[in-house]
């Protein structure tokens, strides 16, 4: 193949991660379909930043389109990595918990309305402690309960990745589709480094970090179901995919006993080597209809 | 943080079932049991540290792996009981989580094994429960912290907690916050006592209107009975209270406290409905 085959795909496409979130959430969005919900004009602040001397933002950092995907009701929740990393507050997890609970509020009366969350996020906003943690928690219960009618689709693409409570948030959804360069735990390499030793988790290990937390892992090991390029157009693709499929037969965090017996068989005498978890775990939890693999 | 975490919540939950030791097939590290309470037969639920757990960084009361899905496991086992086989329907029965919890287990072996999810399975049991009309409430005896307090505890209808001044229930340990935010554990400790979610300290928790009931107890490291039938009695009217309302976490936005602490919430949410309805 030439240059000119080859390199124009590269060139021309649009990266999703060099996105902010409302760019992100608009490039999911059928053309025209949609209204942004309590924006920057609305100016909904954080109460508690300000009296910490931070400057708050007008949108708390947290996008919400009401729209259209495919021509099906969605709504699409992104929150913005480059304030405050993401971190989930009281404005931001409320503006979150409230859409999802008027998408189950529509799809209880007939109007299915489907959630895509657009998640970089560090997890809890630290500056509003307590009111982030029950933010997340009720972030949790409003997935958890529109997951009863609607798929919940959550997509990481990089580059803060998705860390702390929401990562359970993340967990809970019914498809995780990521990019290679977004990472998805619980705890971030520093945490860990901080609480357990270097010995533990060396943060500034950037292959080992990808090697566990890395999309192409989670997808490999069946966390996570879709591994897919920087690529607008086909993340937009991906996640339209998964909108018209709907519901999974089982989502994955209803499998308590295969995990649980997975955890059982694990050699813990030693740490554990990323690559062994491809092979004994992956491709067998899938539970999406659609093909796995890097969408090229 | 002081070695004893676990220890009271493993005294409180010998103080209220009569037993100590945990199920058929589960780690040492989650304690369960099936104790008449009132008019139900309740079940409690527990984590407690176990020094020779299978995973290095789980041996202090943080929940980890083996604790997460033990916990899914345990009360799934609950809403199955109540959903499965020919018998006459019986009333949902209550699940009460004792908490006192450091944390989630911060180790390599559990991010590499996908801890995230773990959690998520034991968050999702306590949801579907309350969301299916098990009274689920909440004891936290000790500390509650992090990752650990949503896996084990905040998906609770109703959440009471000692007023004690070991008692914490927070999004992180005061000093890795105080690192993280670039702030000494001094200011931490000043800014909590003027910005109520920052606080440390219950009592400020209590103000965030997240709390069904703050309980005055009598030397919380040692359940006296007199105690025990405190606890109890409250149990009781927090499992009465649960059924009389709603599956979802609604009360806590409209409790007198939140509806002055957590007006960002309410008006957060507020917009957004106006605006959904008109979209």
């Amino acid at each position: 193949m030439s240059y000119a085959t080859v390199i124009p795909e590269f060139v021309l496409r649009q990266s999703f991660i060099e996105l902010d979130a409302r760019s992100r959430a608009q490039t999911l969005m059928d053309p025209g379909s949609w209204r942004e919900l309590v924006g920057p004009f609305d100016r909904i602040e954080s109460p508690w930043l300000p009296e910490q001397g931070i400057a708050p933002q007008f949108d708390d950092g947290c996008v919400v389109l009401k729209g259209a995907i495919a021509g099906k009701a969605t709504v699409v929740i992104a929150l913005e990595g480059g304030f405050q990393a993401g971190s989930m507050g009281e404005v931001s997890g409320a503006k979150m918990a409230a859409a999802l609970d008027l998408a189950t509020r529509d799809s209880q009366n007939g109007k299915k309305t489907v959630a895509v969350l657009l998640l970089e996020t560090g997890g809890v906003r630290l500056q509003e402690a307590n009111l982030g943690l029950n933010a997340i928690a009720e972030v949790m219960a409003s997935i958890l309960a529109l997951r009863q009618h609607a798929p919940v689709i959550t997509v990481i693409a990089g580059t803060v990745g998705c860390f702390g409570g929401m990562a359970l948030a993340a967990g809970l959804s019914s498809y995780i589709v990521m990019t290679p360069e977004a990472r998805l735990g619980l705890n971030g390499p520093e945490v860990i480094e901080q609480e357990s030793g270097i010995e533990e988790f060396d943060s500034s290990d950037r292959a080992l970090i990808w090697a566990i937390n890395g999309g192409e892992q989670r997808v490999a090991m069946g966390v996570a179901d879709e591994l897919v390029l920087d690529d607008a157009q086909k993340i937009a693709a991906i996640v339209r995919s998964h909108v018209e499929a709907g519901l999974p037969a089982v989502h994955r965090s209803q499998q308590v006993d295969l995990y649980r017996e997975r955890i059982r068989a694990l050699d813990t005498s030693r740490q554990i080597d990323p690559l062994t978890l491809r092979e004994t775990w992956g491709g067998k939890t899938t539970v999406s209809k659609t093909r796995k693999g890097v969408t090229r | 943080m002081s070695i004893q975490v676990g220890l009271r919540g493993k005294a409180w939950f010998e103080a209220l079932t009569g037993k100590n030791s945990p199920m058929a097939g589960d780690p040492d590290s989650v304690l369960t049991a099936d104790v008449k309470i009132g008019e139900d037969t309740a079940r409690f639920l527990c984590v407690v540290p176990n020094p020779q757990a299978r995973f290095p960084c789980a041996r202090r009361g943080e929940v980890g792996l083996e604790e997460a899905y033990t916990l899914a496991a345990r009360v799934n086992e609950v809403i199955e009981q109540n959903t499965s086989g020919d018998k006459q329907p019986i009333s949902a029965r209550p699940i009460i989580a004792i908490v006192d919890v450091k944390s989630q287990a911060y180790g390599r072996r559990e991010e590499t094994a996908a801890i995230f999810l773990a959690c998520a399975t034991a968050a999702e049991a306590y949801a579907s429960a309350r969301m299916k009309g098990h009274p689920v409430i909440t004891l936290v005896v000790g500390q509650a912290i992090s990752g650990g307090f949503l896996t084990h505890g905040y998906q609770a209808n109703r959440i009471l907690a000692f007023d004690d001044s070991d008692v914490v229930i927070h999004a992180m340990h005061k000093e890795a916050a105080a690192r993280i935010t670039l702030r000494t554990v001094a200011e931490l400790d000043r800014l909590g006592h003027e910005i109520a979610p920052l606080s440390y300290d219950v009592r400020d928790y209590a103000k965030l209107g997240l709390l069904h009931k703050l309980l005055h107890v009598e030397d919380p490291d040692k359940p006296a009975q007199a105690t025990v039938t405190q606890v109890q009695k409250e149990l009781i009217d927090a499992i009465a209270d649960a059924r009389a309302g709603s599956t979802d976490l609604g009360n806590r936005l409209t409790s007198k406290a939140a509806r002055e602490t957590r007006k960002a919430s309410v008006a957060a949410r507020a917009h957004i409905e106006e605006q959904w309805m008109k979209a």
